[in-house]
């Protein structure tokens, strides 16, 4: 599939507006239709679709195994955190009014919860493209 | 045997059909489903929480403690393909 050069023009041309819907849709998730789960699949897809079109070695530098990893721990990290940091502001687990009432800032409780749902999309992406890049093999072909 | 599974098929679809006549109209605001809990995250989600959005509401801070379950569950299935599928030696 590599020799197209068709379907490698229009991967490269689609991939950045991939990535950027799927921006818009985890920072959207406060006030329409969007989230963190959502937006993270479709960031793991615009991935998968650069390793159909590129194989391993195409996108070797831009995403790796470990890389995966490491995003999807910080993921969890970052939602876990925000949970321990409600208990520092003297809240209950995850009471993001805590830190609203303690630092009297307007609107920080819907901040907060798109930080989370940032973090549910690292996570939700780096898992996707980690699976993905264990069934390929070098050619990039998914393996049956 | 084809055909008693067949009767019983026929027989539950029809009792399931005739109950279908029973259920409140589709979005009816006085259907037993709205007239709980569904009111109250309504009426507070703007007051409360500052945003739009219900289910993100819902999602992300009344349930909060249930979607940090889930994103730990597809983390952990995550490691579990890597477990199983992945041959090098390194992570």
């Amino acid at each position: 599939m590599r020799e197209n050069v068709v379907i490698r023009t229009v991967s490269r041309l689609s991939i950045p507006f991939i990535q950027l819907f799927s921006l818009y849709v985890i920072v959207h998730g406060a006030s329409g239709a969007g989230g963190g789960f959502q937006g993270g699949v479709v960031f793991a897809a615009s991935f998968i679709l650069m390793l159909i079109a590129f194989g391993l070695s195409g996108i070797r530098g831009r995403i790796s195994e470990k890389g995966t990893m490491v995003l999807a721990a910080t993921g969890v990290f970052i939602y876990a955190g925000i949970g321990l940091l409600c208990i520092l502001f003297s809240g209950n687990y995850l009471a993001y009014a805590a830190i609203e009432s303690a630092l009297g800032i307007p609107h920080l409780h819907g901040l907060l919860i798109d930080l989370v749902e940032a973090g549910i999309g690292i996570t939700v992406m780096a898992v996707m493209t980690s699976i993905i890049l264990d069934f390929a093999d070098k050619e990039g072909n998914i393996r049956d | 045997m084809k055909k008693l599974a067949l009767i019983a098929v026929l027989f539950i679809g029809i009792i399931l059909f005739w109950a279908v006549e029973d259920m409140p109209a589709f979005g009816d605001p006085d259907a037993p489903a709205n007239q709980y809990v569904a009111q109250m995250y309504i009426e507070r989600t703007l007051p409360d929480i500052g945003i739009d959005n219900i289910v993100t509401a819902i999602l992300a801070s009344y349930r909060g403690f249930d979607t940090l379950g889930e994103t730990v569950v597809i983390f952990t299935a995550g490691i579990s393909v890597i477990l199983l599928l992945r041959r090098g030696e390194q992570l």
